[in-house]
């Protein structure tokens, strides 16, 4: 739905270049919740604006729903009709969400409609129409300075659906938001996702948002997707980042002559008593030193930090007993401050390195 | 001078002075609104991006703002004199009035402008909005109050230009204050007119202000 390919964006600040975006493959299913995760200054807002050329990419392509956007920018520096006309049909939502004070609730939601050059009283049936949608059907007179954060943002994103669009771009929509609100926001756009079947691109620096709606996500470091993938197979990827990220475990090993393994379940593997089979056809003892139980997208994961006895060449037939239940183990080099290591490759491969050698 | 001698003096300088200040007032804020905006769209990082047009407008505007206005005055006379007819007069002097004032509203433009949050005019965009439209739809109505208080401004300061119009062949209560006031040492008249001044410049502000308090009460500042 979503395509970038190569996607740069270097900007002039006094003389000097900064490189935004530095080649971009990002790639959105149809129907699918799609969250770009990263700190600030990571590239993710430039990453956004450069999907609707709010922001004009120094170089790369833009596809969406099958229109080459980068190819009806043009030169220009302004925005030609064709791609105005093609970001109506790309709703957005903002951090902040942007929405215009002098006008109520109602009016905010018809400007979109205005632009599109739709009739007065069909403008009213369509605001009132996704203003219930949302939520708001009580709201409609009222002002924005009226209204709480999160009622702000289900305007937004009322607003951000007047033009029926199929793609949604969420700009950090819940960072400025309580945990309660960002709940109940994403729990709409989730809503919305699976009633609409629309394709919702997020960016965001909160791994709860990830893990709470998305489908699959990226991880973005300096302008370079360095991780990407389902949120499934990124917990079923050794080493990930991510999923480290989104199922912290800590604890560190109680002693030398010790082996830390993080365990990740998900599928058939969670409902298994893997460990204390573990424990009774090795005849070893097992502390558990952390673990993390979630569901994210609909299926059971979860993550379990053991520390078995010895060190780890003493341990390699348990931690293959463990991979053969379908588990993911990971030996965690505690002297590294919890970055898991792979244990098939070379200790020195990190995730990023490996993402780089690609 | 009686009280009977003075009314009539009095009132026709008072419609005089209006009219001048109306008018003035009306052409100032047709061209100079557009100015304004030209300013900020024109300026780095506005959606217009053009620095020889932005520079052209910026060197007019510093040029006109920094030039007395008693010496504009008589500079346009002959500019006046085509545009009106004659250089006498209150009609003469919507011309100078409105020059001066242009380059000052102008700048009051540009500045209110600017404080409209850049977040609305990417989200008009992002909608597919054109640059008229952002215009139309975001930066004015939003700036709106600002811009109110900055158009009362500038009837004020019109107000004061027009008193000095009337040393140069203008009508309105400042060319009756120095015809009958100054150059008759008659003091008592002199004072009754800078009161009514005084009682126009109040009005003028109490009217922007209640205008700026209405439009702001659409719950604009919470936001």
């Amino acid at each position: 739905m979503i395509t970038t390919t190569g996607l740069t964006k270097v900007y002039q600040s006094r003389g000097r270049e900064v490189t935004a975006l530095d080649g971009v493959d990002l790639h959105v299913r149809e129907g699918e919740v799609y969250g770009v995760i990263g700190q600030s200054g990571a590239g993710k807002s430039s990453l956004i604006r450069c999907i609707n050329l709010l922001e004009r990419p120094t170089s790369g392509t833009v596809t969406v729903a099958g229109q080459d956007l980068t190819a009806l920018a043009g030169r220009g520096r302004r925005a030609g009709k064709e791609l105005r006309e093609a970001r109506s049909r790309i709703g957005m939502v903002f951090q902040h969400f942007n929405l215009l004070a002098s006008r109520n609730v109602q009016d905010n939601i018809e400007l979109p409609l205005e632009i599109l050059g739709v009739q007065g009283r069909e403008r009213t049936r369509k605001a009132l129409e996704l203003l219930d949608l949302v939520g708001l059907a009580d709201k409609a007179k009222a002002y924005p300075g009226q209204l709480s954060g999160g009622q702000k943002q289900r305007v937004g994103i009322a607003r951000a659906l007047a033009g029926d669009p199929k793609v949604l771009l969420s700009d950090e929509a819940t960072s400025a938001l309580d945990p309660e609100t960002t709940r109940s926001i994403l729990q709409l756009l989730r809503d919305l996702n699976q009633q609409l079947g629309l394709t919702v691109l997020l960016i965001t620096h909160e791994m709860d948002v990830v893990k709470t709606i998305c489908d699959s996500a990226a991880l973005m470091q300096k302008g370079r997707i360095v991780e990407s993938g389902t949120v499934g197979g990124l917990l079923a990827t050794p080493g990930s980042e991510l999923a480290h990220e989104l199922f912290p475990v800590g604890g560190t090993a109680s002693g030398p002559d010790r082996t830390v393994v993080d365990v990740t379940f998900h599928g058939e593997a969670a409902s298994q008593p893997v460990i204390s089979q573990l424990s009774r056809t090795y005849n070893i003892d097992i502390s558990i030193l952390g673990a993390a139980m979630d569901t994210v997208g609909g299926k059971q994961i979860g993550r379990m930090r053991i520390e078995l006895p010895g060190r780890f060449e003493e341990n390699v037939v348990p931690i293959g007993f463990l991979r053969e239940q379908g588990l993911q183990a990971e030996v965690v080099d505690t002297a590294a401050a919890g970055i898991p290591v792979q244990t098939p490759a070379p200790l020195t491969q990190t995730p990023l390195a490996k993402e780089v050698a690609k | 001078m009686t009280w009977s001698e003075m009314q009539p003096l009095l009132s026709q300088g008072t419609v005089d002075t209006l009219y001048m200040v109306l008018w003035s007032a009306l052409v100032t804020v047709l061209v100079g609104l557009p100015l304004g905006v030209l300013l900020v769209l024109t300026d780095k990082g506005g959606l217009l991006r053009s620095t020889v047009v932005n520079k052209v407008i910026g060197v007019i505007v510093n040029i006109g703002r920094s030039l007395p206005f008693i010496i504009l005055l008589i500079a346009l006379i002959p500019f006046t004199t085509w545009v009106v007819g004659t250089f006498i007069g209150p009609t003469a002097m919507i011309v100078p009035l409105a020059v001066g004032a242009i380059p000052f509203f102008a700048r009051l433009v540009e500045t209110s402008i600017r404080e409209v949050d850049h977040g609305l005019v990417e989200a008009v965009q992002s909608m597919g909005g054109s640059i008229p439209t952002i215009v139309r739809k975001v930066l004015l109505p939003q700036a709106l109050p600002s811009l109110v208080s900055g158009i009362t401004t500038t009837v004020i300061v019109l107000i004061g230009y027009s008193a000095m119009a009337g040393a140069v062949g203008g009508e309105g209560l400042g060319s009756k204050a120095v015809t009958y006031g100054f150059q008759r040492f008659d003091n008592r008249f002199m004072l009754i007119t800078v009161a009514l001044l005084v009682v126009i410049v109040t009005a003028v502000q109490l009217i922007g202000d209640i205008a700026v308090r209405l439009l702001a009460r659409r719950g604009r500042t919470a936001s």
